[in-house]
């Protein structure tokens, strides 16, 4: 008969426990981080928003009103960076993953777009400055400002692309070939639709990120105070992020701008939780989409 | 669809999978041009020359004692190995004071006798003057400034990019600020970040998975800003509380809010290295009788080892960029770090903070694009190194 050690078993059996417990609490601390800071700037902000905030633009040098002109000039950077990043790199992620044969020059433009989403934000913004606003003499503008965030988001689109793309069944692009149909047919007809969803999915995690980015935009497009709309794409235009570092660093009076910060941050989050919601809705679907096949 | 349409939109596809090596090739280029434009230049402001006797001429002196000079830290040109006598500083408002304007000559025709005369009479002098105010082939002897090389922008201690008429361009102070919240931030955010991963990979259940998954995500897609703003109005009085300090701002500040927002980094991709260990090694591990616990430390994270490293420098690499929140936290003293509790400045938050003021094509704009360059060459140095590690893996 064997004998246990008995000693060493009891020790082994706490000490699982105790780890366990350690990192479950660890991973609730990380949670309840999350929910600090949301809870932090939802209850100090949610007395701030209401229609005037949304609808109005500063006033009292930044004390008073709201934010409209950030409001509307973020969405303005949402609009152009997407509707120049979303195609390119819908396109870019159907070359990695549908055209490209050779191996290297897969890993290649794979490396060359990791490097690109490792790149610092502020880096980009430098780069905006030096070709953009500079070379191309697009001056401190809202293309200067959508291009820029543009490049930034590129590598999300093109990577959420890819892997979706890639979890398209092959049955499907041969059971397309063998009725005849060209292979740029079968992306469009056939593999595009399935993996719709999930390339969406990439979108509108790229909003979130471009709503958010201030770094790119400081010396590309980000204007510190316009009371009035943006009527071109050559025109600079306010931002929420760049609005909110702007009033809770600058302020002279601080208390008096605090709401307004408050309020600010609380807009941001908002659209970072809508964008995230929806994210995961879309998600969900494509992957019970993907396993009723 | 028509043959060749079909054609050109492969074309055009093809393009397009290219873009971002394009892109990236573009940022080099305009990163370098100005970035290394800046090594090799005197650190002089554009448009002005220091004028000295011609035996003052001889001396070379380096960007901080010239800084001291025109600060009055230093009087007498013995102090910088020349002969005993005052420096005297004189700018144009005094030449116009000291010469009258016929003198000088209307557009200051002229200057170059005037500043020939007084640097005939008090050799020890040292004249800043506007070039325009000189004439194109004047044959005065200028003050002879070291050059900014590489190793000195890298390795110089001081920061003072602003001072007039000579800037100083030392980098270590930043690197250091920049490395030290980066560094620190990661040593708090390793604890909680490996335990989540560990978590996430081992221990939860699915339906615990589902929630905690998309909850990590949201912390990731939290703008920076709004950390910024955070780590203002939470964790800079709670630091300054903790620590009594005057000010809040410092190192600490900051590498704890990085230390929040790496989290994602650490937890997704080491929770990856983990989840991928073929479950062969994890039962193998079981059936000689190991707790679940001791598979986890003496088995799993030992085979994920490169992986969570991989996790470490990614997460480094993205604290070294990150600008906003280190911007609005960290105090921002161009100085040389003293410790976790006192200001420092990061070089993403000095390109922020700068960038703004600099002149288009300046030595300071240069100086903050070389600044860039150091950046980039950082993260993709890390870069490179989670490449290679994740590919290793693979083998």
């Amino acid at each position: 008969m064997i004998e246990f050690p008995e000693k060493a078993d009891q020790i082994k059996r706490w000490s699982q426990i105790f780890f366990f417990g350690l990192a479950r609490i660890l991973s609730i601390s990380i949670i309840l981080i999350l929910l600090l800071i949301l809870y932090f700037i939802v209850s100090r902000g949610i007395s701030v928003i209401s229609w005037e905030f949304l609808s109005a633009a500063p006033k009292e040098s930044m004390t008073q009103g709201g934010i409209m002109p950030a409001l509307v000039g973020t969405l303005y950077l949402i609009f152009w960076s997407m509707l120049i990043a979303f195609p390119i790199g819908v396109m870019a992620g159907i070359y990695v993953n549908e055209y490209s044969q050779d191996g290297r020059i897969k890993r290649f433009i794979k490396m060359m777009t990791n490097n690109l989403s490792g790149i610092p934000s502020i880096v980009f913004g430098l780069f905006g400055m030096a070709l953009f606003v500079n070379y191309l003499n697009f001056g401190a503008s809202i293309l200067a400002g959508s291009l820029t965030l543009a490049l930034l988001s590129l590598p999300l689109i093109i990577r959420t692309t890819e892997e979706s793309l890639k979890s398209v069944d092959q049955g499907f692009r041969n059971g397309s070939y063998a009725l005849g149909a060209s292979k740029l047919y079968t992306i469009r007809k056939v593999v595009l639709p399935i993996a719709f969803p999930n390339i969406i999915t990439g979108l509108i995690l790229s909003i979130g990120r471009v709503s958010g980015e201030t770094a790119p935009i400081l010396f590309t497009c980000a204007a510190y105070f316009l009371p009035k709309l943006p009527s071109s794409v050559m025109e600079q235009c306010m931002a929420l992020p760049y609005h909110l570092y702007v009033i809770a660093t600058s302020g002279t009076d601080v208390a008096k701008t605090r709401p307004m910060a408050y309020g600010t941050a609380l807009v941001l989050i908002i659209i970072v939780l809508i964008v995230n919601l929806f994210a995961n809705l879309l998600r969900n679907y494509f992957a019970s989409k993907v396993k009723m096949k | 669809m028509n043959r060749s349409i079909e054609k050109g939109v492969e074309v055009l596809i093809k393009t397009c999978g290219y873009f971002t090596s394009v892109v990236v090739v573009l940022i080099v280029f305009f990163l370098f041009k100005e970035g290394l434009s800046f090594v090799g230049s005197t650190p002089v402001e554009e448009g002005f020359s220091i004028v000295v006797s011609k035996a003052n001429s001889a001396i070379t002196i380096n960007s901080v004692q010239a800084k001291d000079i025109f600060d009055s830290k230093i009087h007498n040109w013995s102090e910088i190995s020349g002969k005993p006598d005052f420096i005297r500083l004189f700018d144009l408002d005094d030449l116009l004071e000291i010469f009258s304007p016929e003198e000088l000559g209307a557009d200051f025709e002229n200057s170059e006798v005037c500043i020939r005369r007084l640097l005939d009479s008090l050799p020890g002098a040292m004249v800043v003057v506007l070039n325009a105010a000189l004439p194109k082939d004047h044959k005065l002897h200028t003050l002879q400034l070291d050059k900014i090389t590489l190793y000195s922008f890298l390795s110089d201690r001081q920061w003072f990019p602003t001072a007039k008429p000579v800037g100083v361009y030392g980098a270590l102070p930043l690197l250091l600020g920049t490395l030290l919240v980066s560094i620190m931030a990661i040593i708090l955010a390793l604890p909680f970040g490996l335990a989540g991963a560990i978590y996430l990979a081992e221990i939860a259940d699915n339906r615990v998975r589902n929630w905690l998954k998309p909850l990590i995500e949201l912390l990731s897609g939290i703008p920076s800003v709004v950390y910024g703003f955070f780590g203002l109005v939470v964790i800079v009085p709670f630091v300054q509380q903790v620590f009594g300090l005057s000010v809040g701002e410092t190192a600490l500040s900051g590498s704890i809010v990085l230390a929040i927002m790496a989290l994602p980094t650490i937890i997704t991709v080491s929770e990856d290295a983990i989840r991928t260990i073929p479950s062969d090694v994890r039962q193998a591990s079981l059936a000689l009788g190991a707790s679940h616990w001791q598979t986890i430390t003496r088995v799993l994270i030992p085979y994920a080892a490169s992986g969570i490293s991989a996790a470490i420098i990614l997460g480094v690499g993205r604290a070294i960029g990150e600008t906003m929140a280190v911007l609005m936290v960290t105090g921002n003293a161009a100085i040389m770090p003293h410790g976790l509790t006192h200001p420092v400045r990061t070089i993403p938050a000095t390109i922020a903070a700068e960038l703004g003021e600099a002149s288009f094509g300046g030595l300071h704009f240069k100086a903050l694009f070389a600044l860039g360059c150091v950046l980039f060459v950082i993260t993709f140095v890390t870069n490179y190194i989670v490449d290679s590690i994740s590919r290793k893996r693979k083998i």
